[in-house]
């Protein structure tokens, strides 16, 4: 597979604040994944995007993006991506039509010779032509942002939080707009502060404190998870957690809705009876006992606490 | 071009829809040349005065008659008590005080020549010096009018001015230089930095600089039309100075509009320096009006003599660019000065432009700061 | 648990000609976990502006904490407590500061402050962090004061607008623990997300669209009854928009 970025030993810090934002990072997208970046804020996506897209320099380290250079090259690759920042919310006070005429003069192109990338999603906002952006609903702003960024036809496009604040219906519609986009070719990095957003990538990168936990595809990432997730669900679950947790350093209990999770690391060696038989002894009635797929919120937090 | 003819027009709709912006940009202006304008003529007219008349005889009856006759003063007294005065000015009943003393007549037939003193209320800087103006262009028509035909060698009557409150007053004072100075750095300062800052804060700074477009292209299509406008203003300031406050431009309006265009390019330097430092409007508003507005009030001389300031603000007026600009349009305006006689404060203006456009070119980068 | 804390019934709010709320009943249980859930324009601001008495209902039937939010509104916002992910603490007050602003804003005593204050310090284990400023506080931290300030003066209700955005899974785990813990101990949660996972949190939802509530239930019955495997199914089902 081609290899459309090559991170190498990135660190960005600060002068001014002196915050260490990225520390020591390297990692590699390929052409034509749709690759997230998943961390809560402040893990350091937003330099990173910055420092992909040229707009700020690593402290340390290499980027380089289909074999040009940030540092040098940046003219050439200010041609051929397209970017989204996270707080972009357009000119309010132009039209939609405006608004997109003006990405498109910036580029050099018009809306007319490059319609045909743009047409799956402008289709939707073509109701509200003439229709101020700051009057759009969130998730028609939304489309709009991403059409002014893909006005230029880019092989690569940046995602900053594009789902951040947006409603559930404009988060799933916005995933399936993401998904059409890769099948034209584009590439396309996308960061997100919500876990369950991550299984719609094909590979993610695990991000917290300035540091990548771990990068691979987010089925990888489940299926390495060294615990194994018991829904139980009962008539006491504030006992229930208090007991599970009390029971073995290994045992995590946390409530989960009407149910109380437990995470068990799978070297431990005991079976579902073996538990069942302990709650029971407590009288504790289990309405409820299930093994649970684990979920990228699991992992992401197994790779916190062990360091 | 065409690009930077679709940039420049995005510019401007974001100008003529935010009324806001609008009245800022026109509205301002002229409500300020109004105002100082109107403020000044129309508290001249019916002014109360007093008259101490010591010399009670021919002459100073007839000059009596002749102030009285005039639309601006109103005579509500006539006395031959001083010690009235004071304690008029103090309850605010009288604005000038004009006293003339007994031997006027035989002083001007003797040595001919007499003094007249008039006392005005220098607390109100601009309104003291007009009284003081016109009540002196009065007596001077008085005796022109009343000494025509008669053989005497010179001004016989000088009136002796004596400033209560703040007797060190100096200077014409005039506000149309300080307006026009003012306008400038609202909108070719503090209008452009915040247009420019906008863009950061809306994040469209950034899509625009992953772009191939090059960043000085967003900074010029960004001056542009507040160059532009600034232009407007400037007209409309001197159209409504000569036609609306009858106050004619003495020197070349070639080399006044030359010498606005150059501050203009100074505030325009400024302004973008300030963008370029800044990343949220309200810092960069902050930092206009403090930094450009201040100043601009309070140590171009336009409202406060400089001369009056202690000497470490004397010192700190020097790099406040509107007060040579002030300087340089007075001269031109009131007093027809031409280019040999500013050529010295706009040098100063040149140079200050030469450096902010330095230091605003130097800190510009084609990435984020 | 049985108790009721939240009834409306049929509760409506038309603005004009546009019915934003229409025929809105549902009961919310004490110490229950509620998520209320919807997609921007649904209607959900709306119906909790009229729950909390900043907006009077133009039909219906509506009482939160046993108080009608027509004649009452005053006696609802005493009992209850608010706290959003945009701001719910000022940041250049310290922890007890802060405390002593929101207990007296709902009308406690300075003493019992001090008192609830120390209470709340022991129980935190926050000593050392008490009279620092918010600003300075890791963001787990914070969360976990801006919870206790908006339960500070005793609420039946808790409204929770997005209480989690942004903030990684160990102290999202962290704040939800708090929560259970305040339902627990009676107190009902009302939360508004438009996060999904944290839906699943809750021990009821509703999911609103046009203006009425489309579902209500258990989130595992809720996906069983509409036969789909996940929340975000569930909610593209019912709250898709008909282009």
């Amino acid at each position: 597979m081609k290899e459309a970025i090559k991170v190498e030993n990135v660190s960005m810090k600060y002068e001014k604040s002196k915050v260490i934002a990225l520390d020591n990072i390297s990692f590699k997208i390929n052409e034509n994944d749709i690759f997230g970046l998943i961390g809560p804020d402040g893990a350091g996506k937003t330099t990173l995007f910055r420092i992909l897209t040229t707009l700020i320099l690593p402290t340390q380290g290499s980027v380089e993006i289909y074999g040009f250079k940030t540092t040098k090259d940046y003219k050439q690759i200010r041609q051929f991506i397209g970017y989204v920042p996270e707080r972009f919310s357009l000119y309010q006070d132009l039209t939609v039509y405006e608004n997109l005429n003006f990405f498109a003069s910036v580029y050099k192109t018009t809306i007319k010779e490059n319609y045909a990338v743009i047409k799956d999603i402008f289709i939707h906002l073509e109701p509200f032509k003439n229709r101020k952006a700051g009057k759009l609903s969130g998730g028609m702003k939304q489309k709009l942002a991403l059409c002014c960024a893909l006005i230029n036809k880019p092989k690569i496009l940046f995602l900053d939080e594009p789902t951040t604040g947006v409603d559930p219906v404009s988060r799933i519609e916005f995933w399936e707009t993401i998904k059409k986009l890769k099948e034209n070719g584009i590439t396309i990095i996308v960061s997100t502060p919500y876990m369950d957003e991550a299984k719609l990538c094909d590979r993610i990168a695990l991000m917290f404190n300035s540091k990548i936990l771990n990068i691979s595809t987010p089925d990888d990432i489940i299926s390495n998870f060294e615990s194994n997730i018991f829904k139980i669900k009962s008539d006491n679950n504030s006992y229930l957690k208090k007991i599970l947790n009390d029971f073995d350093k290994l045992f995590t209990a946390y409530y989960f809705g009407d149910s109380v999770h437990l995470a068990i690391s799978k070297e431990l060696a005991i079976n579902e009876e073996q538990i069942i038989s302990m709650i029971n002894e407590k009288n504790i009635k289990i309405f409820e006992f299930s093994l649970i797929a684990p979920t990228i919120e699991d992992c992401f937090i197994k790779y916190l606490t062990n360091g | 071009m065409k690009r930077l003819i679709n940039f420049i027009i995005k510019e401007f709709k974001h100008i003529i829809r935010d009324p806001r912006v609008l009245l800022i940009l026109f509205g301002m202006p002229v409500v300020q040349v109004l105002i100082f304008g109107f403020a000044l003529t129309n508290e001249i007219k019916n002014s109360k005065i007093i008259v101490i008349d010591f010399a009670r005889d021919e002459i100073s009856k007839k000059m009596i008659n002749k102030i009285e006759a005039n639309k601006y003063f109103e005579i509500i007294e006539i006395s031959q008590n001083k010690n009235i005065i004071l304690d008029y000015f103090r309850e605010g009943k009288i604005k000038a005080a004009i006293i003339i003393p007994a031997n006027l007549s035989s002083d001007l037939n003797h040595s001919g020549s007499s003094q007249i003193q008039i006392i005005t209320d220098a607390t109100d800087v601009n309104f003291a010096n007009s009284i003081k103006n016109f009540i002196r262009a009065i007596i001077n028509d008085y005796q022109s009018e009343s000494l025509a035909g008669k053989v005497l060698e010179r001004l016989i009557i000088v009136p002796e001015i004596k400033m209560l409150y703040n007797p060190q007053l100096k200077g014409a004072p005039n506000f149309v230089p300080g307006v026009m100075s003012m306008v400038m750095l609202l909108v070719c300062v503090m209008m452009t930095a915040i247009a420019i800052v906008r863009e950061k804060e809306i994040g469209s700074m950034e899509v625009l600089l992953t772009s191939p477009v090059r960043p000085i292209f967003i900074i010029i299509s960004k001056v542009v039309p507040y160059f532009a406008i600034s232009t407007i203003d400037l007209t409309l300031i001197l159209l409504l100075s000569v036609y609306v406050l009858d106050l004619p431009i003495q020197g070349s309006l070639f080399l006044l509009i030359a010498e606005s265009l150059l501050f203009i390019f100074t505030c325009l330097n400024i302004g973008i320096l300030i963008s370029i430092r800044t990343s949220s409007q309200q810092i960069a508003m902050l930092m206009s009006l403090v930094g450009m507005m201040m100043p601009t009030v309070f140590l171009s001389g336009f409202m406060f003599p400089i001369e009056n300031m202690p000497y470490v603000l004397q010192l700190i007026s020097n790099v406040v660019p509107s007060k040579w600009f002030y300087i340089i349009v007075k001269d031109i305006m009131l007093k027809g000065a031409g280019f040999e006689i500013v050529w010295k404060e706009t040098l100063i203006i040149a140079s200050m432009m030469f450096f902010f456009f330095l230091v605003s070119f130097r800190t510009f980068k084609v990435r984020l700061n | 648990m049985d108790k009721i804390v939240i009834k409306t019934e049929n509760l409506t709010k038309r603005f004009g000609a546009f019915t934003a709320v229409k025929d809105l009943s549902f009961e919310v249980h004490r110490g229950e976990i509620f998520g209320f859930l919807g997609a921007n324009g649904a209607g959900k601001t709306t119906a909790i502006r009229m729950l909390i008495g900043l907006l009077r209902p133009t039909s219906g039937f509506a009482t939160v904490a046993g108080f009608d939010v027509y004649k009452e509104p005053e006696k609802i916002k005493k009992n209850i407590g608010y706290m959003s992910q945009k701001f719910s603490l000022y940041e250049d007050l310290t922890v007890l500061e802060n405390l002593k602003f929101f207990g007296g804003i709902y009308g406690l005593k300075s003493e019992a402050i001090k008192i609830k204050s120390a209470e709340l310090v022991e129980k935190l284990g926050m000593k050392n962090i008490a009279k620092k400023l918010i600003k300075e506080l890791p963001i787990g931290w914070r969360q976990k004061v801006a919870f206790s300030v908006a339960v500070f003066h005793n609420p039946a209700i808790v409204f929770l607008d997005e209480p989690t955005g942004g903030v990684d899974p160990i102290v999202r785990r962290q704040f939800w623990d708090m929560i259970y813990e305040a339902s627990e101990s009676y107190i009902t949660i009302f939360v508004t997300t438009h996060y999904l996972d944290e839906a699943e949190y809750c021990n009821r939802i509703s999911i609103m669209d046009e203006g009425t509530i489309k579902a209500l239930g258990n989130p595992s019955e809720l996906k069983k009854n509409f036969n789909v495997d996940s929340m975000n199914d569930l909610f593209y089902l019912i709250a898709r928009k008909k282009i």
